[in-house]
């Protein structure tokens, strides 16, 4: 019987695999620049990439290398994915932008699809990016209502325009919900590694920093945070970290809310337009209205009517009403970047090398 | 720049903590050079220590199991180093660049099931009064207990060194394993011996670096602690009290830099970041300068009865 059963499903198994090899589904290949067990940027991507999966069945095979090099190293691994029958390949870090623009002239017929980087030097390469600044406004309204001490953290990791544009973001929305505040920025100069991520929180809270946001990949400052022992507090980065909500004794834990990036939304529509032939080379950047950037579950450490005005500022983001960088503004040495009721261009975003007005400290070059 | 937000209390407390790893490799490593054997594998054997105790710690809830596990797997693996360059007489430099590349894969193959995962972590020790001491409470008796274990295994290790028959054994066969072994010394056995103890000091840093200092487990998480454990025992010219100084001052330094930066210092952050490592290059230019090593005079040198 046992046979028997095994034989039938053996045979099934094989049917169904010529079945899915006879409609040659669509193979969609990742490059991640961590583990997938980072719980946090990785992993979320993965996620995406699982939902990837979820949505097509059998028509989509999905494939993926973890923990790859930015560098000459991922190109290898791009040639490699190119040679095995990826039909579309997501590279998911910043610094893969060049290599994979030097592989996509060599595979025209592959599509190459960027994530947070702006060059698409051939018609098969794309780019892709979340407006996560979006999400840091929100959470900059938490961090400047809640901190105690008026000093709230930035564990950066390069300066590059998406970084710089979060800690803007973070603290301009600080500022507005308490002008006393003041921001402590460190740069960790890296995305992955958590002995220093959490050396970089254990310095900012010994000199005082109450609220830290990270912008390194991965849980270790929300962990440092958790040895406050409820004094100080943090937000999940990436991912929702939803394990640091409550700690194991059931105490509120660090994080009290998070920014979630949902990449399954574009995954899925990129994918559905390249198996309906109506995929074309684009650079995407979208954020909360279309729900890319989500702001994960807030908790009870934050006072309602705080969490009231966050989910306002969520609401008219999500609407369209509101953009986080509206003037007026001016940057770092006082001179006017917007005025009055000027919205930011995408272009000036994507290229910000500057600090706004009231953040001390340089931008290391 | 306001320096007066740096907290020296503090600064001192985070200092320990981020210093314990690399000094209980070094103390580890040092023995075994005094012993006159040369290992290179510390990078491997500390973190396959960090994920060996991070498994067990995980499954068993006990983060005491998991630091023994963690000296114990290390050991395991300083094993393998000592059956190849004391009884099969191998290259040590060769097996001991070996020995990371095996711990370093070998470890990310195990700690794949285990990324993500929170582990029950070491709790303060609670030292009664003297925790409640105004300024050296909070600087120098409110930490784990590892933080003592490894400062009490360096007045161990130079006691033994410097007191007793078995140091005095020890120090014989790294200076002269000719000499000790005319005089009727297992020169192998001694030495076996202290390279297991130093797998099991390496496997104990890297255990502390999951277990309390993240804590979690992450691929290649040591990061180069290991080589830098490598480089304190030359700069402590094989002294165990030196070993302390070289490892918290490296510690400090790391922990100084990303305070001086939250403190706002105009300071270029890259060099900041590599300030321990050169400020490790600088003192080893200066020892070597100076002329005098102290290095144990059979180092590296392979042994056979036969020769």
């Amino acid at each position: 019987m046992k046979r028997r059963t095994l034989l039938a499903s053996a045979a099934l198994a094989a049917s169904l695999g010529t079945a899915a090899f006879a409609q040659d589904p669509t193979k969609a290949c990742f490059v991640y620049v961590g583990p997938i067990g980072d719980g946090g940027w990785t992993y979320q991507h993965h996620q995406g990439a699982l939902a990837l999966k979820e949505e097509y069945g059998d028509a989509v095979e999905i494939a993926w290398q973890e923990s790859v090099p930015e560098g000459a190293d991922s190109e290898r691994v791009l040639t490699q994915m190119a040679l095995s029958g990826c039909d579309i390949i997501f590279t998911t870090s910043f610094g893969y932008m060049d290599p994979t623009n030097a592989v996509a002239a060599q595979f025209p017929d592959i599509k190459f699809e960027h994530a947070t980087g702006y060059k698409r030097e051939h018609p098969n390469v794309s780019t892709y990016n979340a407006r996560f600044y979006e999400g840091r406004a929100v959470v900059g309204h938490i961090a400047g209502k809640m901190t105690q001490t008026n000093k709230i953290g930035y564990i950066a990791s390069f300066p590059i325009p998406e970084v710089i544009m979060g800690i803007n973001s973070y603290f301009l929305h600080a500022q507005k919900a308490n002008p006393d505040v003041e921001l402590v920025v460190t740069w960790a100069y890296t995305w992955f590694d958590p002995a220093k991520e959490a050396d970089a929180a254990r310095a900012m809270l010994d000199q005082g920093v109450d609220v830290i946001t990270a912008h390194t990949d991965s849980t270790a400052p929300l962990a440092e945070i958790a040895k406050e022992g409820g004094s100080a507090w943090g937000f999940g980065q990436a991912s929702d970290m939803a394990a640091f909500m409550t700690n194991d004794d059931g105490t509120p834990g660090p994080r009290v809310a998070s920014i979630i990036d949902e990449w399954a939304p574009y995954y899925i529509k990129r994918v559905g337009q390249l198996m309906d032939g109506t995929y074309e080379q684009i650079d995407s950047w979208a954020g909360m209205p279309e729900g890319e950037v989500v702001i994960g579950e807030m908790t009870d450490a934050i006072p309602a009517d705080v969490q009231a005005e966050a989910q306002a500022m969520i609401d008219a983001i999500t609407a369209g009403e509101y953009h986080p960088f509206t003037g007026p503004i001016n940057r770092q040495d006082g001179s006017v970047w917007l005025a009055e009721g000027e919205v930011a261009d995408d272009g000036t975003l994507l290229g910000m090398d500057f600090y706004i007005e009231g953040i001390t400290g340089e931008i290391p070059n | 720049m306001d320096l007066t937000s740096i907290n020296p209390v503090l600064l001192i407390a985070s200092l320990m903590v981020s210093a314990t790893p690399i000094l209980l490799a070094a103390m580890g490593e040092m023995v075994v050079e005094k012993s006159g054997v040369l290992n290179l594998g510390v990078e491997g054997m500390m973190i396959t220590g960090a994920i060996t105790g991070f498994a067990i710690a995980v499954n068993t809830g006990s983060p005491a199991l998991g630091f023994i596990a963690a000296a114990a797997g290390a050991a395991m693996l300083a094993l393998a180093f000592g059956i190849l360059t004391q009884f099969l007489l191998s290259n040590q430099v060769a097996t001991g660049l070996g020995l990371t590349l095996v711990g370093l894969g070998l470890s990310s193959l195990i700690g794949k099931p285990y990324e993500g995962i929170k582990s029950p972590t070491l709790p303060r020790l609670d030292l009664g009064p003297l925790s409640d001491i105004p300024v050296l409470g909070r600087m120098l008796f409110s930490h784990d207990i590892m933080v003592y274990f490894s400062l009490a295994l360096v007045a161990a290790v130079w006691a033994v060194l410097k007191f007793t028959r078995a140091g005095l054994v020890l120090r014989a066969v790294g200076e002269s394993h000719d000499a000790a072994h005319a005089l009727g010394y297992k020169v192998v056995r001694v030495r076996l011996l202290a390279i297991l103890f130093g797998g099991a000091c390496a496997g104990l840093g890297g255990a502390y670096l999951s277990l309390v200092r993240v804590p979690q487990w992450t691929e290649g998480m040591t990061a180069g602690a290991g080589w830098i454990a490598l480089a304190i025992v030359v700069f402590a010219s094989w002294r165990a009290g030196r070993v302390l100084v070289g490892a918290y001052l490296f510690g400090g330094i790391t922990v100084l830099q990303l305070n001086l930066q939250a403190a706002g210092a105009q300071v270029p952050v890259a060099l900041l970041s590599a300030s321990p490592y050169l400020i490790t290059i600088l003192v080893l230019v200066i020892i070597s300068v100076r002329g005098v090593h102290g290095a144990p005079a059979s180092l590296g040198r392979p042994f056979h009865a036969s020769h």
